[in-house]
């Protein structure tokens, strides 16, 4: 996994609340079987009239917030069905980071397993940053996990929480499987406790 | 100490809880389907990991089979790779899998159940939400990415933290025609779509206590979209008498012993929960949704919200759920007409839901500018309702009778609205083209407010169709009202992409 450490990023403001995941990635596109190039398909119905064509007042089109790598949205971001194909999306299209007051729980995990950062502020900051993107051309902010903060050079400034656990993996790039092998004596442990039901072998 | 369901259920199932990290859980259950798990697969080859145990994994192809009848060729290339790619890596790992031609087919989340795979006590996870089903057998059943596919196909355990828990108290009696999906959009409409976040659900309650096994699924299975990690039903003489004699439940000794550990699962008594919320049974009606989250409720005999009073946040919110549904602040519910109809996904497809259909449906023609199908939860659903002649009474009456699957609960498959359409549906998401792009997802019901309506419609005009049309089609090819911020929502009546 692609390490997060300190990332300073152009913030693209999209000011929705429940934004879905068959929003970020509509199902049509879940067929893939790579793990990749996903990003062409970031917010499809958002991004592209039914012909195709760019829908050129989408935010992500317009060309002040182009090349953004953080994302601003509203709350409960992520929620709806587990596709992890969201996150890819997102990651793939360039974004390392999404700040929101809230995420859907499965979407938040699916983040942390692909060094893309789920940044929790309040209600009051997001607003903030939401403004300060939609008013301020190439607004930027600086995502810095290692302190747990957002920042901008205007003044702004929050803390956010994250499990230590999962800050830890994201800082070192670290494959929890591997993580989980380290207790294989354990888990053969319980498993001598708990063996699997012979009836749905093969 | 007292616990509860859930930390019995998550005490049982901890295999180390190393300091300063995630604990790490044992999962006794993994279910498997063709969209989450390619990539998952394809991880453990590149890391030249195994399948920990293939005994505990099934798999079976739900999501984007087509619902004709079986040996029509799929037409749709890519979506085949992805079943074959299915079929090859549960032939190289050694996992069971319910293919297309399984007389076992169906849902992942119908059919586990339904075998008898899910039982009480368990931990069962899925590359899909809906995971949340199964937590109506007293289980820890949650949704989980590809990622954590490959992780619990690799380690059969999982790095996870603990989620809080959270009592739904449902006090005395659904009414008559109020059912389990009622009540969870009753819930949903109360704390909303995130209102459940980080949180484990437990039902409680004389309520939940008298719905039967399908009734407790159908709400454990929309508690994820109330945002919780998992829903769940302290397993009684209700669960148990479901899963003895199915076809992987335990026997003879075994079962006494199952059974005497599943007796000893509830919530003990004054346990506590981070949180607890109190819903009058009473209070509940048919309730359908209306616009693009299930926490967008009304009562059947509602009407869709007024703007004028909401807050800034939940005006804009509305205010775009309403232009992408085509509809007026203030219009009744019933007034709305619809496309199309849907009953099926694994919300309400199964033997339970399709009887209470059909019941409606019986006698009845739907209008002629409707088109509905009825998509059994599984096979066996299918035999099953065959058998009592449920297919007859839906053909008679005018609706489409399809092979099991997702179908238009998500629209993978050819089963898709087109621009425009509006589709009343038994599923559990009315999100922005789910089950179509630039369709909507006008009513996500339970079969109770499928009566109710279907009364008031006799009632009211006096003719025998089951569905209104009026305004059937909503008012598509509109130039494109400008909303807020520089929105814009495109509707056209071309064709889909
Ligand atoms: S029926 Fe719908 S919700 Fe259920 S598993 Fe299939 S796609 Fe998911």
């Amino acid at each position: 996994m692609k390490p997060f450490t300190v990332h300073r990023g152009r913030v693209a403001p999209l000011d929705r609340v429940n934004v879905d995941t068959d929003q970020i990635i509509p199902k049509q596109f879940l067929k893939r079987i790579e793990k990749t190039g996903f990003g062409q398909f970031l917010f499809y119905d958002w991004r592209f009239g039914v012909d195709g064509k760019k829908n050129p007042d989408f935010v992500l089109h317009e060309p002040r917030y182009e090349g953004a790598t953080v994302l601003v949205a509203g709350k409960n971001f992520g929620c709806g069905s587990s596709r992890e194909h969201a996150v890819w999306a997102l990651a793939d299209f360039g974004f390392r980071a999404v700040i929101s007051s809230s995420f859907a729980d499965i979407f938040a995990n699916n983040s942390t397993k692909n060094g893309f950062l789920a940044v929790l502020l309040t209600d009051d900051e997001v607003a903030t940053v939401m403004k300060r993107a939609q008013d301020i051309d190439n607004y930027e902010v600086t995502v810095d996990l290692e302190k747990c903060e957002v920042r901008d050079n205007q003044g702004f400034f929050a803390k956010f929480p994250i499990d230590e656990f999962v800050r830890h993996c994201l800082l070192n790039g670290l494959d929890d499987i591997g993580l989980t092998l380290q207790h294989d004596a354990e888990i053969a442990e319980y498993e001598k406790h708990h063996p699997a039901p012979a009836a749905l072998r093969v | 100490m007292t616990r509860t369901l859930f930390e019995k259920i998550w005490d049982a199932h901890l295999v180390a809880s190393p300091p300063g990290r995630s604990p790490i859980v044992y999962i006794d259950l993994h279910l498997v389907h063709e969209v989450t798990s390619p990539q998952a697969f394809d991880g453990l080859r590149a890391a030249g990991r195994e399948v920990r145990q293939p005994a505990r994994t099934v798999a079976t192809v739900d999501h984007n089979i087509p619902t004709e009848p079986r040996g029509t060729p799929i037409t749709d290339l890519i979506a085949a790779k992805q079943i074959s790619a299915l079929q090859a890596n549960c032939k190289e790992f050694g996992v069971r899998l319910f293919d297309m031609d399984s007389p076992d087919q169906g849902i992942v989340h119908v059919i586990g159940p339904e075998l008898g795979v899910t039982q009480p006590g368990m931990t069962i996870v899925c590359g899909d939400s809906h995971t949340s089903t199964h937590g109506a057998f007293g289980a820890l059943a949650f949704g989980i990415g590809t990622s954590e596919v490959e992780h619990v196909l690799a380690t059969q355990c999982l790095a996870q933290r603990k989620p809080k828990t959270m009592k739904m108290d449902v006090r005395g009696k659904l009414a008559d025609g109020v059912t389990a999906k009622d009540l969870a959009l009753g819930i949903i409409g109360q704390i909303g779509t995130d209102g459940a976040t980080g949180h484990v659900i437990e039902y409680a309650g004389t309520a939940v206590r008298a719905l039967s096994m399908e009734g407790r699924m159908t709400l454990c299975n929309m508690s994820i979209e109330a945002g919780a990690r998992a829903g769940m039903v302290a397993p009684d003489e209700t669960t148990i008498a479901y899963v003895k004699g199915r076809r992987f439940a335990p026997t003879g000794a075994d079962w006494d012993k199952a059974v005497a550990c599943w007796r000893s699962l509830p919530s003990d008594e004054g346990a506590a929960f981070d949180k607890i919320v109190e819903i009058d049974a009473a209070q509940l009606c048919p309730f359908v949704t209306w616009g693009t989250n299930p926490g967008m409720v009304a009562p059947v005999t509602g009407r869709v919200p007024e703007i004028g009073a909401m807050e800034e946040s939940d005006r804009r919110a509305t205010e775009l759920a309403l232009q992408y549904m085509g509809l007026e602040p203030g219009e009744k519910i019933q007034d709305i007409g619809i496309d199309r109809v849907f009953i099926g996904s694994c919300t309400n497809s199964r033997i339970e839901d399709l009887r209470a259909a059909a019941r409606v449906a019986k006698g009845h023609r739907v209008n002629s500018k409707v088109r509905a199908m009825v998509v059994p939860g599984s096979q066996t659903v299918k035999r099953a309702a065959e058998q009592e002649g449920l297919d007859r009474i839906f053909r008679d009456a005018g609706f489409e009778w399809r092979e099991s699957g997702c179908s238009m609960c998500l629209g993978m498959n050819p089963d898709i609205l087109q621009p425009g359409e509006r589709c009343a549906s038994t599923s559990n998401r009315n999100f922005e083209g789910r089950q179509g792009r630039g369709g909507g997802t006008l009513r996500i019901f339970g079969i109770g407010s499928l009566s109710k309506r279907e009364n008031i419609n006799r009632h009211a005009s006096q003719t025998r169709d089951l569905w209104v049309a009026k305004n059937a089609t909503r008012r598509a090819a509109r130039p494109g009202p400008s909303a807020p911020n520089g929105w814009r929502l495109r509707m056209t009546n071309e064709g889909t992409i």
